[in-house]
């Protein structure tokens, strides 16, 4: 190595691959939709609840298969439990300063709000025959307890990933300490964008339907900002970027990720009805292509 | 607890005859790698290429040698873990598996370690790695079974130059220091200790003396703790948590409605 840019460039990559960046998507997807299905509860309509409750069915089986890649992913896979019992001495296992300890307790806890809002969510759709069920969820004080700190862990779920890269050694990673709020946002503007798909998918075309839209644009420009931010913290280890991963952060991110959805979110003439579903399955793409970006750059170098 | 050990490895007299690698290997019953096949690097005479799961010792040949090959030098060096005071390793890992022992030294335990390879990112030095046959972290333990049956580690013990020297922290700090001022008198003038002082991660409990810069022998010159990213990250996160919210407060407040014509205040 003839220029040293910094001393993390000495560590070894850990080989996270495919299984870790679907799971920060689908991490992301479940915490972020978690979190949109609470902001629309708490602060819609009533005829958006509709909306809502597509939130919370998303958010559950994303956030089971999370748990799957996790699990796949580690060399001893029978063995996940380590992360929440010490194994030696079946103690709790908890380190506040370890994201990926205190993400484990996290996804876990997470798990536990967002099945009673699944519950809730089947009830009021009248596919649980159980009506207590339904107080699990807004308007109700239970219900908004349960929405209110639900909602909080899955920010948590959707944002610790980016604080567990920034708290390694390797380069791009631990050279910037904004990777947390990047996925934070990122993982809005995917929920979103995935909410608004399958909403129009779905037929809940609801009026909660149109500020779901335009926050996915405000969200959107949000991580454009973000991530340019990100860039200019890394400061000479940006050169890192310098290669094929740069390009498709340039090409696949920034521009199918971040100014196609602007722009189509912004000129709803071009295709009409077409335009907005458009808009959120890009947003998706780059989101994706952003986790992909993040996880392999900083491991090639 | 007894007294903190490590090694201090003098690499001005390293002969690069790779009897620590194989003392290693034989005394913790590595596996060879690719089934015993050996492949040739094309990187001087290391065909080890790194540490990993399966080398937790790895001597590192660096040819310095002008264009026309008449005149340079050879750096050759024993690497190993570092078993650093403030453990970057032992930080992170979620599940307990990495502990520090009662002689200083840190080791990971293979019956609770679940392969998540959080260390691996964490470890400044690159030393750890996944060993194949057990699918957990694993590296050099200062060969704590040895240490505590009241034996020396199995590298220092089959060196025949006494490159690497094992002992305790205190006296192996002196040794390092005369050797420093023994080299500078006798005018190599680059020569000095890495790790040996507090200011690397607390301390290295297996300290170097060098003639180049760290980065000439692959070794980070200013390693950090992970932790370091912590809380501003946190606060980052915190704070695009906040910003999202408030985006979100704005827009369900009915302006999506007023958007469609269907405003209906209340």
């Amino acid at each position: 190595m003839n220029t040293v840019l910094s001393s993390t460039f000495f560590s070894a990559p850990p080989d996270w691959g495919w299984l870790i960046v679907w799971y920060f998507f689908f991490g992301g997807l479940a915490g972020g939709c978690y979190f949109l299905a609470v902001m629309i509860d708490l602060f819609g309509r009533p005829e958006d609840r509709a909306l809502a409750r597509l939130g919370y069915y998303i958010a559950l089986p994303c956030l089971i298969i999370s748990g799957i890649l996790l699990t796949l992913d580690l060399g001893r896979p029978l063995r996940f439990w380590h992360m929440l019992i010490e194994s030696n001495t079946y103690r709790i296992m908890f380190k506040a300063w370890s994201p990926m300890s205190v993400g484990s307790w996290a996804l876990f806890i997470f798990g536990i709000f967002s099945l009673l809002s699944f519950l809730s969510a089947l009830a009021e759709d009248g596919r649980l025959q159980q009506p207590a069920a339904r107080g699990l969820r807004p308007p109700g004080a239970l219900g908004s307890i349960i929405a209110i700190v639900g909602g909080l862990f899955g920010f948590f779920v959707a944002g610790y990933t980016g604080v567990l890269l920034a708290v390694t050694n390797r380069p791009i990673w631990s050279d910037t300490p904004l990777l947390g709020m990047l996925f934070v946002v990122s993982a809005a503007s995917i929920s979103a964008a995935l909410m608004i798909l399958l909403a129009h998918k779905s037929g809940r075309i609801t009026p909660g339907l149109n500020a779901l839209h335009r926050l996915d644009s405000w969200v959107v420009a949000l991580e454009f900002v973000v991530l340019i931010a990100v860039m200019v913290s890394l400061g000479p280890v940006f050169r890192a970027w310098l290669n094929a991963w740069g390009l498709l952060l340039l090409f696949g991110v920034i521009g199918l990720g971040m100014l196609l959805p602007l722009a189509l979110y912004w000129r709803r003439q071009w295709f009409g009805d077409l335009n907005v579903t458009a808009a959120a399955a890009s947003v998706l793409a780059g989101g994706f292509i952003l986790r992909l970006v993040i996880v392999f750059s900083a491991q090639g170098v | 607890m007894a007294e903190p050990v490590g090694f201090y490895t003098d690499t001005t007299v390293c002969i690069g005859c790779k009897a620590c690698e194989v003392a290693c290997k034989e005394w913790n019953q590595l596996p060879s790698t690719n089934g015993g096949v050996n492949t040739l690097s094309g990187d001087s005479y290391d065909n080890t290429r790194a540490l990993d799961g399966i080398h937790w010792r790895h001597v590192k040949f660096i040819e310095q040698f002008t264009e026309d090959r008449k005149d340079g030098r050879w750096l050759l060096m024993s690497d190993v873990c570092k078993h650093c005071v403030n453990a970057p390793c032992l930080e992170v890992c979620p599940t307990g598996a990495i502990v520090r022992t009662e002689f200083d030294s840190v080791v990971i335990q293979s019956d609770a370690c679940n392969g998540c390879r959080d260390c691996i990112a964490a470890c400044p030095f690159g030393v750890i790695e996944v060993n194949p046959a057990s699918g957990t972290a694993q590296k050099c333990t200062l060969c704590y079974d040895r240490l505590q049956g009241g034996l020396e580690p199995a590298c220092s013990k089959a060196c025949p130059t006494q490159s690497i020297q094992f002992g305790t922290i205190k006296e192996l700090k002196g040794r390092a220091q005369k050797r420093v001022d023994q080299l500078q008198q006798m005018g190599e003038k680059r020569a000095y200790l890495y790790g040996a002082d507090e200011k690397m991660l607390g301390g290295l409990n297996s300290f170097y003396l060098l003639v180049d810069k760290p980065e000439v022998y692959g070794l980070p010159p200013d390693p950090k703790m992970p932790t370091r990213n912590l809380e501003s990250g946190s606060w980052f996160s915190a704070f695009g948590a906040i910003v999202v919210g408030l985006m979100g407060v704005i827009n369900f407040r009915n302006r999506g409605a007023r958007e469609n014509g269907q405003e209906q205040r209340p």
